[in-house]
């Protein structure tokens, strides 16, 4: 995109820092977009599961349903408890959404269609990752009220819990892919199931690590089974108690950002991202662009995050530390060592074996 | 021009909130100072190329390394007034460390201006690292040529993670408490609950 405002006639910093501007309104609008869409398929899927109706009335099938949600904690008035450390109480919701947002950046939407192709593209989105937790922090140390400190000191342990088996579920796509570039392990996917198939998670070593990548995801956005944090039977709303306004709305659209990026993580390391699912023309679907692929893949893996909310019960905490440090760990920890063993066996790293 | 923005915007940002981290009075804005801090040293960073570095910086110190600060600042009670009072009595103590660190800033600083120290010849094959990738670079390194120290680094940590369980685990003595998810899982309706019908006027019997 450079280049094109270059080619307007500008010097290559202005041309720089417009085209960055461009990239990340064209990615961050649509997102918010997507996130109301979002919100409403969640509602509709649980309803449907339930056997109730759902959002239905504000437009069409209740389409609008989010946006009316929208304008009207806009037109709520933001209420600061008078106790309350008023920079952090108020900083708690934007660090929130900006680091939700910031983790984009390094998406390969298409073929080379990436804000910032970087070396180290899943280093980053775990760097990113790990900084969510201090918006939680924040916000329940800040609101100076015990609900929301008992539930950001559930969220942070629990995160910090779950990123480590994260953390080494990563480090087996890395080995099979060989590159922290996102649109290079997506490219290694092509072909990779016997010739035809572009996914890692036909691997019988890969299929086992999705699964524990897909329960840490759920503990990593705090979604139900894990939503211990804003428990609404113990914790009131947990670290959102406080909030009202904008300041609330900040922290949900943050929350399914989250959700959206680790559905989307889901497709570009597992499931071959955006290319088509066989590597065989059948249909002429090469023709599809890369991105309906992508989406496709990540509203897939939204409906499954909105059918697990539908139907298992809340975790309790003990078994929820449980999960993460007795069993998702040593068994990540197990698939490195087996994985790399594997594939120094099968040559995989050609003259370095 | 970007880079020198980039590096005057991080630079500026982290000696300020480094600043920040000791003068200010809430100990929990100091470590919320700290971690900005932090951040804008992975900025310096990426902006020297070691991106890897820079990376790593990020999910293990701010991570987690200033969680557990944040974790511990928040949960003590923290009385500012009594820690202003003991600042008279180390008064002294501070002076001599603050003056060591200025004697070796200046000696250091002396010796790089000297030149680079010369420990032995380089081997033949290092020019070749710098073109490949940052992370493969530093994997290339640390498993040949500096294999030993590393796996020695790793034992160290490994003793000290093990030394801090042991220092710190309690067992449990009480019987109640110890709760066996596989059992609770495996809990069915015939074992945990019992059908009767007791005639009128009669209780029944467990």
């Amino acid at each position: 995109m450079t280049e094109f405002f270059q080619s307007l006639g500008m010097s290559y910093e202005w041309a720089w820092g417009v085209a960055t501007v461009a990239g990340i309104l064209l990615i961050a609008l649509p997102l918010m977009l997507a996130v109301a869409m979002i919100i409403y398929v969640d509602r509709k899927v649980w309803a449907a599961i339930n056997l109730r109706r759902g959002p239905n009335v504000v437009g069409p099938f209740g389409l609008l349903q989010s946006f009316a949600d929208g304008l009207k904690v806009f037109l709520q008035e933001t209420i600061i408890p008078s106790a309350a450390n008023k920079g952090i109480f108020l900083l708690a919701p934007i660090v929130t959404f900006t680091v939700a947002l910031a983790a984009w950046a390094v998406i390969p939407f298409d073929a080379g269609m990436v804000l910032a192709d970087i070396n180290v593209g899943l280093l980053y989105i775990l760097a990113v990752s790990s900084l969510s937790v201090y918006g939680i922090i924040m916000a329940g140390w800040a609101s100076n009220s015990k609900y929301p400190f008992f539930s950001a000191m559930r969220a942070s342990a629990q995160m910090i819990s779950y990123e480590v088996s994260i953390g080494f579920i990563l480090v087996c796509v890395v080995l099979f892919a060989g590159t922290f570039n996102l649109n290079d392990i997506v490219r290694a996917q092509e072909g990779f199931g016997l010739g035809i198939v572009n996914a890692y998670v036909v691997h019988p070593l890969i299929f086992p690590i999705w699964v524990m990548f897909f329960i840490s995801c759920l503990a990593e956005t705090q979604r139900v089974p894990f939503d211990l944090t804003e428990a609404e039977s113990e914790l009131v709303a947990g670290y959102q108690t406080e909030y009202s306004s904008m300041s609330f709305a900040l922290f949900w659209l943050g929350e399914y950002a989250n959700i959206l990026l680790m559905c989307i993580l889901n497709a570009l390391l597992f499931f071959g991202g955006w290319l088509p699912p066989l590597d065989i023309d059948l249909i002429p679907w090469f023709d599809i662009p890369g991105i309906v692929w992508l989406l496709l893949k990540a509203f897939f893996f939204f409906f499954m995050f909105s059918w697990v909310m539908a139907t298992v019960p809340r975790y309790r905490y003990d078994q929820l530390m449980r999960l993460g440090w007795k069993v998702f760990l040593p068994l990540s920890l197990v698939f490195v060592l087996v994985i790399s063993g594997y594939l120094m066996a099968t040559g995989h790293f050609g003259a370095a074996a | 021009m970007i880079q020198t923005i980039a590096f005057y915007m991080f630079a500026i940002i982290m000696i300020a909130s480094a600043v920040m981290v000791i003068t200010a009075r809430n100990p929990v804005h100091s470590v919320l100072w700290l971690i900005l801090a932090f951040f804008n040293a992975a900025g310096l960073m990426v902006l020297v190329g070691a991106e890897f570095i820079a990376m790593l910086l990020v999910i293990v110190y701010v991570g987690a390394v200033a969680v557990l600060f944040l974790f511990v600042v928040m949960m003590l009670d923290i009385d500012v007034a009594a820690m202003r009072a003991g600042f008279i009595r180390n008064f002294p103590l501070g002076i001599v460390v603050a003056l060591i660190l200025l004697a070796e800033l200046v000696l250091g600083i002396g010796a790089y201006n000297v030149g680079a120290i010369n420990l032995g010849t380089p081997p033949a094959g290092d020019a070749s690292v710098v073109a490949e990738s940052n992370t493969a670079a530093i994997g290339a390194l640390l498993y040949s040529k500096y294999v030993f120290l590393f796996e020695i680094a790793g034992i160290i940590l490994l003793v000290a993670m093990i030394g801090a369980i042991v220092l710190t685990h309690r067992p449990s003595k009480s019987k109640r408490g110890q709760q066996d998810i596989g059992k609770q899982v495996r809990r069915n309706p015939d074992e945990a609950t019992v059908m009767k019908q007791p005639e009128v006027g009669k209780g029944v019997e467990l």
